[in-house]
């Protein structure tokens, strides 16, 4: 009776998150792929077929905004390692008592909607307004200039967004380092710069590897920022589905042009973790 | 009672004429804690030669491990000097000091192995790739950790953990070797293990070893000399022998082994002794090495194994004191008593269980106890 009990003990207790897995994650999926496959129109409704043919026709036609995604998620992830590095050091090493304040003001912006935070640097940014306007009036900047609709605003946008999902497993990451072992290295002949490449950073790399997945991901597949500091040019594969789904509902392109970008980022993944999530990486950056 | 030099302990190592490995002179150091200033060590003033294992032994929160990272230079003294082989090294960071440290917590580098734990702080120092190879190789002999060099920290033992720390120091052939509690963590079996293990090892590479430990056997077992420390201040400092047999002050009595404290007033001098006052049939004989003069109350102590319990009135010069036995306890190799003195004092007495198993007294009995005067102490 108790072998049994505890036999069923981990069933009992992966149950809930198992069904929350099989209907917000499992279900949703099939039904995609599902309907990525079928063909038809909105009117007439659409038909199971082994329709390949969207996954073609998606990667024909948006193959420019599938790369220009990646690529923006990549910079904005590389922007955010930069500045998100420091700002976390900063908070682990020199916040003292104050630590969960600084955490705290940190996330204090994104308790706003992640739209109207958005929308809100679309002022900031736009062509005359709070930040070009005064520039521009004194003669710094010529008059055309502009950030919004360029691939800056967006990346920025993404950047700034995502940039807490950095911080927080950097910081974590930093905050675990024994004190006691960054004076081992100062008395085992490290000085400071030596002490920060040999001991701090690979003990933080963990930490960036987790955060470069917890913002490339969402940076990379967000059409947010996009639609609103965008302009024509810097379409990203997002709004497009975005747009397949509620303006053009040719509902099997944007469930293929989903599973594609899904595939991708997931084959991303996996080799990033392949290549980069071994203690081994992590040994030879101690060298 | 602080300024006690290096040269006056019995088993003193260092010799006079020689440049001491490491120096405290004078030093004092202060922490701010939440406005509050706090001496964490009040003026310490030591000097330990080369080659010495010399231990800082106290209880928790005397300042051990503050006079130890002011040698190491994590923490700088508020006043006084550090001087490493003559040379003033107050100021000096870490990295920059030949002595290194092993921490009581280990404080290995988790993300690498074995081997390149012990190698860091020859590839810091530029050591050639050859010479890296063979002197890692060869500590990790000392330390009987060979084929291990691929583990990392958390998949060993604490013991081996413990080998790798002492290790990773010993590799540089450092001045001095700090030891802050190093085997605080380990249980007692592997513990003596190690005390033995150290005690090699430091003959083996001949380095001056500084040990800080609160456990006073640790101390005793394996220190040439041995600063016991009280309240930020050293209280006595000396070979074991001396500070185990002759403890200077109250604390140091108090603190090293079971000691029995007796105060008593001076009934009068005879010559480098002072014959006390206590019960009316007692008579306590107690060498005096300042001076003292009638009417002066005088603390002295004894240790419970040198003291002889019978149910007669002793014969001879003996030191002498009659009471009445409150508790016996059988203790395997030997008999402990608790004898209540008329004066209120309790005196402990250990008795071998030499030759068969029954006791000389038991609860309740008038006993006498006894000592040669040589071996009570009056304390400073
Ligand atoms: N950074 C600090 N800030 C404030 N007070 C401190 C600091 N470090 C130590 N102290 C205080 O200084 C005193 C001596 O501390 P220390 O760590 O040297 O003691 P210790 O003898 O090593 O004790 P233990 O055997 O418990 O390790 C303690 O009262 C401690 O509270
Ligand atoms: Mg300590």
């Amino acid at each position: 009776m108790r072998r049994l009990r505890a036999a069923l003990t981990p069933y009992a207790l992966i149950f809930p998150g198992g069904v929350w897995l099989a209907i917000f994650f499992v279900v949703p999926t099939v039904v995609m792929l599902s309907l990525s496959l079928q063909s038809g129109n909105v009117a007439d409704g659409f038909v199971f077929t082994w329709n390949w043919q969207s996954y073609v026709d998606g990667l024909t036609n948006y193959h420019d905004q599938i790369i220009r995604s990646l690529v923006y998620g990549l910079a904005a992830t590389l922007i955010q390692i930069v500045i998100g590095f420091p700002v976390a050091y900063w908070i682990a090493f020199k916040g003292g008592r104050h630590k969960s304040v600084y955490l705290f003001l940190l996330l204090l912006p994104f308790l706003v909607s992640f739209v109207l935070r958005t929308i809100s640097w679309q002022f900031l940014l736009s062509d005359n307004g709070m930040l070009l306007g005064p520039l521009k009036n004194i003669g710094l900047l010529p008059g055309d200039f502009r950030v919004l609709a360029t691939p800056f605003a967006v990346i920025g946008g993404l950047a700034y967004n995502f940039l807490p999902f950095m911080v927080l497993p950097i910081y974590v990451a930093l905050e675990r380092i024994d004190p006691r072992v960054l004076e081992a290295a100062n008395d085992l002949y490290a000085g400071k710069f030596q002490t920060f490449l040999r001991v701090v950073l690979p003990l933080s790399l963990p930490g960036v590897f987790a955060g470069v997945l917890m913002t490339f991901v969402p940076a990379s597949s967000d059409y947010v920022n996009a639609s609103v500091l965008g302009g024509t040019n810097t379409t990203m594969i997002g709004n497009v589905i975005q747009n397949q789904y509620l303006v053009t509902q040719d509902y099997p392109t944007a469930s293929a042009l989903s599973f594609t970008l899904m595939a991708l980022l997931l084959v991303g993944i996996f080799a990033y973790a392949k290549a980069l999530g071994t203690e081994d990486v992590l040994e030879v950056a101690a060298r | 009672m602080t300024e006690i030099q290096a040269g006056t302990g019995a088993a003193g190592v260092a010799a006079p004429d020689q440049v001491p490995a490491i120096e405290l002179d004078g030093v004092v150091k202060e922490y701010v804690s939440h406005g509050e200033v706090v001496q964490a060590v009040k003026g310490v003033s030591l000097a330990i030669g080369e080659g010495e294992f010399f231990s800082l032994l106290g209880p928790s929160g005397c300042g051990k491990t503050t006079s130890m990272r002011m040698i190491a230079g994590f923490e700088e003294p508020t006043r006084g000097v550090v001087r490493l082989h003559g040379q003033d090294v107050t100021n000096v960071p870490p990295n920059k000091r030949d002595v290194n440290m092993v921490f009581q917590s280990y404080a290995l580098f988790p993300h690498m192995n074995v081997w390149d734990n012990v190698a860091f702080g020859l590839k810091r120092k530029k050591v050639s790739d050859d010479e890296v190879r063979s002197r890692v190789g060869e500590m990790l002999e000392i330390v009987d950790l060979v084929g291990r060099e691929k583990r990392r920290p958390r998949e060993m033992s604490g013991g081996q953990q413990q080998r790798v720390a002492l290790a990773r120091a010993l590799v540089n052939r450092p001045r001095a070797l700090l030891l802050d509690e190093p085997l605080g963590a380990l249980d007692l079996k592997l513990r003596q293990h190690m005390q033995i293990e150290l005690k090699r090892i430091q003959r083996e590479v001949g380095i001056t070893f500084v040990y800080v430990t609160h456990d006073q056997s640790e101390a005793l077992t394996m220190s040439d000399r041995i600063a016991v420390m009280n309240d930020g201040l050293v209280e006595q400092l000396a070979g074991p022998r001396e500070i185990y047999e002759r403890p200077a002050t109250k604390f140091v009595a108090g603190f090293i082994g079971t000691s029995n404290l007796l105060s008593g007033v001076v009934r009068a001098m005879n010559g480098a002794s002072a014959v006390l006052a206590l019960g009316p049939e007692d008579r306590v004989v107690v060498p005096i090495k300042g001076s003292a003069t009638e009417g002066d109350t005088v603390e002295l102590t004894v240790r419970p194994e040198k003291i002889t319990i019978s149910t007669e009135q002793p014969e001879g010069d003996l030191s002498m004191v009659e009471g009445t036995v409150s508790e016996v306890v059988y203790l395997g190799t030997y008999n402990s008593y608790a004898v209540a003195l008329a004066g209120g004092a309790e005196i402990t007495v250990f008795q071998q269980n030499a030759h068969d198993s029954t006791t000389t007294a038991e609860r309740g009995d008038t006993v006498w106890l006894s000592w040669q005067p040589q071996h009570s102490y009056a304390l400073q």
